[in-house]
């Protein structure tokens, strides 16, 4: 362990599915009386007698996860939703524990979570410092010594003596950040925590993580934001599936890991025989085109779809193709359709019809793609989820790497007139 | 600044460890955490009420007036050479605190999730914050009987109060039923996190418990029921309140109940730790 400040050893673990934990006393009487009596488990469905002790309720997070990390080394953990980060992350801060393998780590740690965990509204912002201090596993007389230096960082010195349930959730976060920060652990997990708060205190928190990392210390952090992840890692380790996929070098990975954002789904294109089909028309291919060939979509980048089809039945030019654009909270985001413009004519035959998205419009996100087609208003057919695409985030100056809220990213024009 | 131990101490996270060997070392790493949760239970509790911890006292002060007047004065249970309302509050503070503390242990877990699905600290810290607490209260109260006990001696000339050495028993049966509390509480609140029944049954079964128990009358005036007192003498809070008793009011100490008592103290103490340790692995995967 010379040097290695965390070594993961074949890690598993298990998830059981389904209701159990929700079960009474009496439930489980019932299925010991009836496993006393030779009976089957009443637990188990109807049919499924013959399943061993409710096999197949049960989920594998991380299969088999091995890596080291040295001291002094700032590791940017990525991978998709159910990859296993957050798992790692339970296992590492020692919420819960290994289904087997083992994970070693050197020297005091400490989990950031969530920030401001344990704070209790009734008692002051400087009685929550000591307790949420002593939380996370800090002497009294530790964070005596740190007192003025996290009151100072959190920026709220004058609400310090109020209850912490009159502060606003913005205030909850930096006081929480700001004893955190000042834990001086040997290793630091961070999960996220940058995307709260304002641009100036993301600037100090990023700022403060930098800080802790040049003193020798080690610094695992979880995003989902590459930019962030990008400034802030020199390697970087991506799970997915429960098992680390790639580990390397911080560009290497990311470049890689976005790549699969690429080719995931934004073009599809089907034979004559097997393509979707009414009696009207036939879907061909649908596709994400952009501009900027092998670089990733942002959301400053115009892109187009571009919908491939074969008119086969309407003979008038009354056929229309229109697009809905879902996001990842399943909002439709925007429908539109080809006679919103100019109204094209749809020839019979083979045709191509493309509608442009502007930059800056959608926010960035997944998002997915239906198409429809319609003859006078009437509808012929819906094909769902045909076509998938992702929007990234760009570098930006400020440091700032919250995401703007909101549904639409719209750049507007602004102006301010003084008086 | 850390210590040079801490730097150097390797954390190991692994499948099933050794459960029932339980890190006081990391405990005490944590004693300021202890610390800080018993000031956090004691203050946070009063803060915006007017008559603050003495809120403490109402409850058993009126308590046992109303069991003096009831079960001592109608019903004629206590005894004559006592006055009913010291007869009642010597039985009702011990008991309040051993109550207190099982209830408010035994919802560590559940009461406590949030915070425990996020942060790792040594979970037995809350149950022992929680017991110290309780300690505090049962102090007010106790403080509050030993005012009553001298008033009564001052101005009550059928009663007077001799104090004698036993009252150094006095510490031991307080931590007695600390630690029995804590043992009980913390089994219990490992028990709800799987069969959430429990948690409706431990209010109720330890309001029932009383009963079994010398609060009412006391254990000489069940002679004639020799087994309703074989049922009272397996609850283990019998001989602590009898023992309270006897300190104060010159009754003979039952030795033999007292060391029953312990025994059971000891069991469930480390029954309760070990079965505590074993949910709190897999605790945040549960609930």
């Amino acid at each position: 362990m010379e040097g290695t400040a965390i070594r993961v050893t074949d890690v598993h673990k298990q998830y059981r599915l389904g209701v159990f934990g929700g079960s009474t006393l009496g439930e489980d009487l019932k299925a010991w009386w009836a496993k006393l009596n030779g009976r089957p488990d009443p637990r188990v469905p109807i049919g499924k007698e013959h399943m061993s002790q409710r096999a197949g309720e049960f989920f594998l997070a991380l299969r088999g996860l091995s890596f080291d990390i040295k001291q002094g080394e700032i590791v940017g953990v990525i991978g998709r939703n159910g990859a296993g980060k957050s798992t790692l992350l339970k296992l590492m801060s020692r919420i819960t524990t290994p289904t087997s393998g083992t994970i070693r780590i050197k020297g005091r740690t400490s989990s950031l979570l969530e920030v401001g965990t344990g704070f209790n509204p009734e008692l002051t912002g400087l009685e929550n410092i000591f307790l949420n201090g002593a939380i996370l596993g800090m002497r009294k007389h530790e964070i005596e010594a740190r007192l003025d230096a996290i009151i100072a960082f959190s920026g709220i010195e004058h609400h310090i003596g109020s209850p912490v349930k009159r502060y606003s959730s913005g205030m909850r976060v930096r006081l929480g950040f700001a004893v955190a920060a000042h834990l001086e652990p040997e290793v630091l997990i961070i999960d996220e925590v940058l995307a709260v708060g304002d641009a100036e205190f993301q600037r100090k928190c990023l700022g403060k993580m930098k800080d802790v990392a040049t003193s020798g210390r080690t610094i695992l952090f979880v995003s989902h934001n590459m930019t962030s992840v990008r400034s802030l890692c020199n390697r970087v380790i991506w799970l997915q599936d429960g098992k680390v996929a790639m580990d390397g070098p911080t560009e290497d990975v990311v470049h890689a890991y976005l790549s699969t954002y690429a080719d995931h789904k934004d073009e599809v294109e089907w034979s004559e025989t097997d393509a979707p089909a009414c009696d009207q028309v036939r879907l061909r291919r649908v596709a994400v085109e952009r501009d900027n060939d092998g670089k990733l979509l942002t959301w400053r980048t115009p892109f187009r779809i571009r919908v491939g089809f074969d008119n086969t039945g309407i003979k008038d030019d009354g056929l229309n193709v229109g697009l809905l654009v879902f996001n990842s909270d399943d909002i439709l985001v925007f429908s539109s359709s080809l006679h919103d413009g100019s109204p094209g004519r749809v020839k019979p035959g083979a045709n191509s019809a493309w509608c442009e998205v502007p930059a800056d419009l959608l926010n960035i996100g997944d998002y997915r793609v239906s198409i429809m087609f319609f003859h006078n208003a009437k509808r012929l057919m819906r094909h769902d989820d045909t076509v998938a695409f992702a929007l990234h985030d760009t570098e930006r100056e400020g440091g700032w790497y919250g995401k703007r809220k909101g549904v639409v990213i719209p750049v507007l024009k602004w102006g301010v007139e003084g008086r | 600044m850390p210590t040079t131990t801490a730097a150097d101490r390797e954390t190991l996270i692994g499948p099933d460890g050794p459960w029932w060997k339980l890190d006081l070392a990391e405990l005490w790493r944590y004693r300021d955490l202890v610390a800080l949760l018993v000031r956090r239970d004691i203050t946070a509790v009063y803060k915006q009420t007017v008559l603050g911890p003495l809120w403490h006292v109402i409850q058993p002060l009126i308590t046992s007036f109303m069991f003096a007047l009831i079960f001592g004065r109608a019903a004629g249970f206590a005894p004559k050479e006592i006055p009913g309302i010291l007869f009642y509050l010597s039985g009702l503070v011990p008991w309040f605190f051993f109550a207190n503390v099982v209830n408010k242990t035994s919802k560590t877990f559940v009461a406590n999730a949030a915070l425990m699905g996020k942060v790792y600290f040594p979970r037995l810290a809350v149950p022992l914050s929680v017991a110290i607490s309780n300690l505090a209260s049962f102090g007010i109260q106790f403080l509050a009987f030993l005012v009553l006990l001298i008033g009564y001696h001052a101005f009550d000339p059928a009663f007077a109060w001799h104090p004698s050495s036993a009252l150094l028993l006095l510490p031991g049966l307080v931590v007695i039923m600390g630690l029995l509390g804590l043992g009980t509480g913390i089994l219990i609140s490992a028990l709800t996190t799987k069969y959430r029944d429990l948690s409706f049954l431990v209010g109720f079964g330890v309001q029932l418990l009383m009963y079994a128990s010398p609060v009412i009358f006391p254990l000489s005036r069940l002679q004639q029921f020799p087994w309703l007192l074989r049922v009272f003498n397996v609850n283990p809070m019998t001989s602590v309140i009898e023992s309270m008793r006897a300190v104060f009011f010159g009754q003979p100490i039952p030795w033999g109940g007292l060391g029953y008592t312990c025994a059971f103290t000891v069991c469930i103490l480390l029954l309760g730790t070990a079965v505590f340790q074993r949910v709190e692995r897999s605790f945040a995967d549960i609930v």
